[in-house]
């Protein structure tokens, strides 16, 4: 079973944010205002944070995602199985099992959790431009980035009505396909010949937080050399 | 004339002060109400939280709650196992309070869910690897351990209320004493009851505020994260919770006109219980905060210098002056260890104590490890109408209690006059009787 994995190379991160849009409209985040924002109500499955990495003086604009840990501290607190780490290392998350405490989004060193405190308001011009494979979430649920599993549930179907088995080209996240650096690469940190496992071994590779024990699934590629 | 007619007569009759009292909590209560219905409605966007402050005043209450809940049941088990015979009649107005706020505590945690509708999932889908679980667990057992820790004692009273009342207070009291009679055998049963769940309540009153510290202390999180999270709460619980019961004695005592019961030797010694715990709790937050500020490892630090020095000093310093410089100074010296002066160190050490939950929950989650943008937490109107409503909820359901059931317990007080082991049994029936 592969273990996803996603690589970002911060040499090439220009910090355009066009991942944050692409994942906004993959997965149908609701909007935010630069006031509700101001409020702490921002909502976004990724975000551009300025972080302290190896190598750099200054801190650097880090694109931030649920870091899919294969220990993650917030589904060891979730009272409901609401959020698990599913067998294929996705933490996953069911918004109608979700009773809304809150502890998960607590518990994450990322941050990187959100929550629905309001019932979306999608203006109407939007009503065409919903993605139809992402369910929308109802107020009082948390809600994170999920590496886009409805494109491998997807892509898993569309293999196998060809009669082949699932290929790492065949799932890719929305942030990953739309970045124009090509900073973004996804796969199986476990075949030792995709694009994923040779950059996460580089040694400018280095997992945020590694100190906590996380052991996240993001791996970040420093600048430099 | 009867005795300890004092402290039935007031079970019985109801005066018009107590009614502008009742109707005052009630209006706070109907306008909680009100505010719950807003929440239901519009979703917890109608408070002041964010990401990534999280959890605020309904967590905040949840654990002050809790810690007041700690009142009865424990002192009164306590004193009764180490046979403190000035406890008799203090004993039944702490115990209430432990089992009404309880129910605060929890309902504090419903008010902070999400999706309230989905609680049960709790039960159906639990997960017990989650600390929340091991509250629910442990909360449960608390309430119906306390709930029956209360009712035991109280069977001899009721009885004694059948008996003086007719009509449907007659039938409630006659349903509630289960056919006590006062037989040697009852007292023996009863006795031997009580003093199971004396010592079975203990175990479970220091397991539940362990359990709720660890909500925060099994997480990673800047001060959240400490081993000795679960004493320092159970410590802090019993400070409240004593603090709580003179608050509440101080009351009773002046309302219902008991100061034949209730004599400045109960707030005397009460007070030097307060006391010691007052010193405990400076110790236990000298030593968590000491050891953080020593090790300066710099998440925690962030956290440390926003309670002592940052946007969280007023509240850190104003509970430690309530907490600590306040109560020292009046219960330490035995001239102002009076009925007064324990009322003010009291109520003081509540304030101090809610502060104390305040600057546990808020802090650490304003400053994340994560640098992403931070806001300013203000509970809105939502949360402060539904923090007044739980107080005056919890008022207004003592004040209830105090129209059914006698406040003081007539007979563990004749136990004590009579010196009569009650096993071989005080007729109290011939006495109500006579």
């Amino acid at each position: 079973m592969p273990r996803w994995g996603l690589v970002i190379d911060l040499d090439r991160c220009t910090g355009c944010e066009a991942c944050v849009v692409a994942c906004k409209h993959e997965n149908n985040v609701p909007f935010s205002t630069p006031e509700s924002a101001a409020e702490g109500r921002l909502m976004t499955w990724i975000q551009l944070v300025p972080a302290e990495v190896p190598g750099r003086t200054q801190p650097t604009p880090l694109p931030l995602m649920c870091q899919h840990c294969e220990r993650p501290p917030c589904t060891d607190v979730c009272p409901t199985w609401a959020t698990y780490l599913n067998p294929e290392g996705l933490v996953a998350q069911i918004y109608p099992r979700c009773i809304g405490c809150r502890y998960c989004t607590n518990a994450c060193p990322y941050a990187v959790k959100v929550f629905d405190w309001t019932t979306p308001d999608w203006p109407d011009s939007m009503a065409p431009m919903m993605n139809p494979d992402v369910s929308l979430r109802p107020k009082g649920v948390v809600e994170k980035c999920t590496f886009c599993h409805h494109r491998l549930m997807q892509a898993r179907e569309w293999a196998k009505t060809q009669g082949r088995e699932l290929a790492p080209e065949d799932y890719v996240p929305a942030c990953v396909q739309t970045c124009p650096a090509e900073a973004m690469t996804f796969g199986d940190l476990d075949d030792p010949h995709g694009s994923v496992a040779p950059l996460a071994e580089s040694p400018r590779a280095f997992r945020w937080m590694a100190d906590l024990g996380t052991r996240p699934k993001v791996v970040y590629l420093r600048e430099g050399e | 004339m009867q005795r300890h007619d004092a402290i039935v007569e007031p079970v019985l009759t109801v005066g018009p002060s107590f009614k502008r009292w009742a109707l005052a909590l009630a209006a706070v209560v109907a306008w909680a109400g009100f505010a719950w219905i807003w929440q239901l409605v519009n979703g917890l966007g109608v408070t002041g939280l964010g990401r990534p402050v999280y959890w605020g005043l309904y967590i905040t209450n949840f654990v002050f709650f809790i810690g007041v809940s700690h009142a009865g049941t424990l002192i009164s088990a306590i004193l009764r196992i180490v046979h403190a015979e000035w406890r008799r009649p203090i004993t039944r107005m702490a115990e209430v309070i432990t089992v009404l706020v309880l129910f605060f505590g929890v309902g504090n945690v419903l008010l902070d869910l999400g999706r309230p509708d989905r609680a049960l999932n709790v039960i159906q889908h639990p997960h017990f690897r989650s600390p929340l679980l091991w509250d629910v667990s442990s909360i449960t057992v608390y309430l119906a351990c306390s709930s029956l820790y209360l009712y035991l004692p109280l069977i001899p009273d009721i009885a004694i209320l059948r008996d003086r009342t007719s009509g449907w207070r007659r039938r409630f009291y006659g349903r509630l004493a289960l056919g006590w009679t006062g037989a040697p055998q009852q007292w023996h049963r009863l006795e031997r009851a009580i003093g199971v769940m004396a010592i079975l309540v203990i175990p479970v009153a220091v397991s539940v505020h362990t359990v709720v510290s660890w909500v925060f202390a099994m997480t990673i999180q800047p001060m959240w994260h400490s081993t000795i999270f679960g004493p320092y709460f159970v410590v802090g619980a019993i400070f409240s919770g004593i603090a709580a019961i003179i608050t509440a004695m101080v009351i009773v005592r002046r309302v219902y006109r008991l100061e034949a019961y209730l004599t400045p030797l109960h707030f005397n010694n009460l007070g030097i219980l307060l006391l010691v715990m007052a010193c405990l709790w400076f110790y236990f937050t000298f030593a968590e905060y000491l050891t953080t500020w020593y090790g300066h490892e710099p998440t925690e630090i962030t956290v440390f210098d926003a309670k002592v020095s940052g946007p969280f000093a007023a509240y850190f310093w104003a509970m430690f002056v309530f907490c600590f410089v306040l109560p020292f100074t009046f219960l330490a010296n035995p001239k102002t260890r009076t009925i007064a002066g324990t009322l003010v160190a009291s109520i003081s050490v509540n304030v101090g104590m809610w502060l104390e939950r305040f600057t546990i929950v808020v802090p650490s989650l304003a400053n994340p490890r994560a640098p992403i943008p931070g806001f300013v937490y203000a509970p809105s109107w939502v949360e402060w109408s539904l923090m007044a409503g739980c107080f005056a909820a919890f008022t207004l359901l003592y004040m209830g209690f105090t129209k059914l059931f006698p406040i003081v317990s007539i007979w563990e007080l004749e136990a004590h006059e009579t010196t009569v082991v009650p096993a071989t049994g005080p007729n109290l029936l011939a006495e109500a009787e006579s």
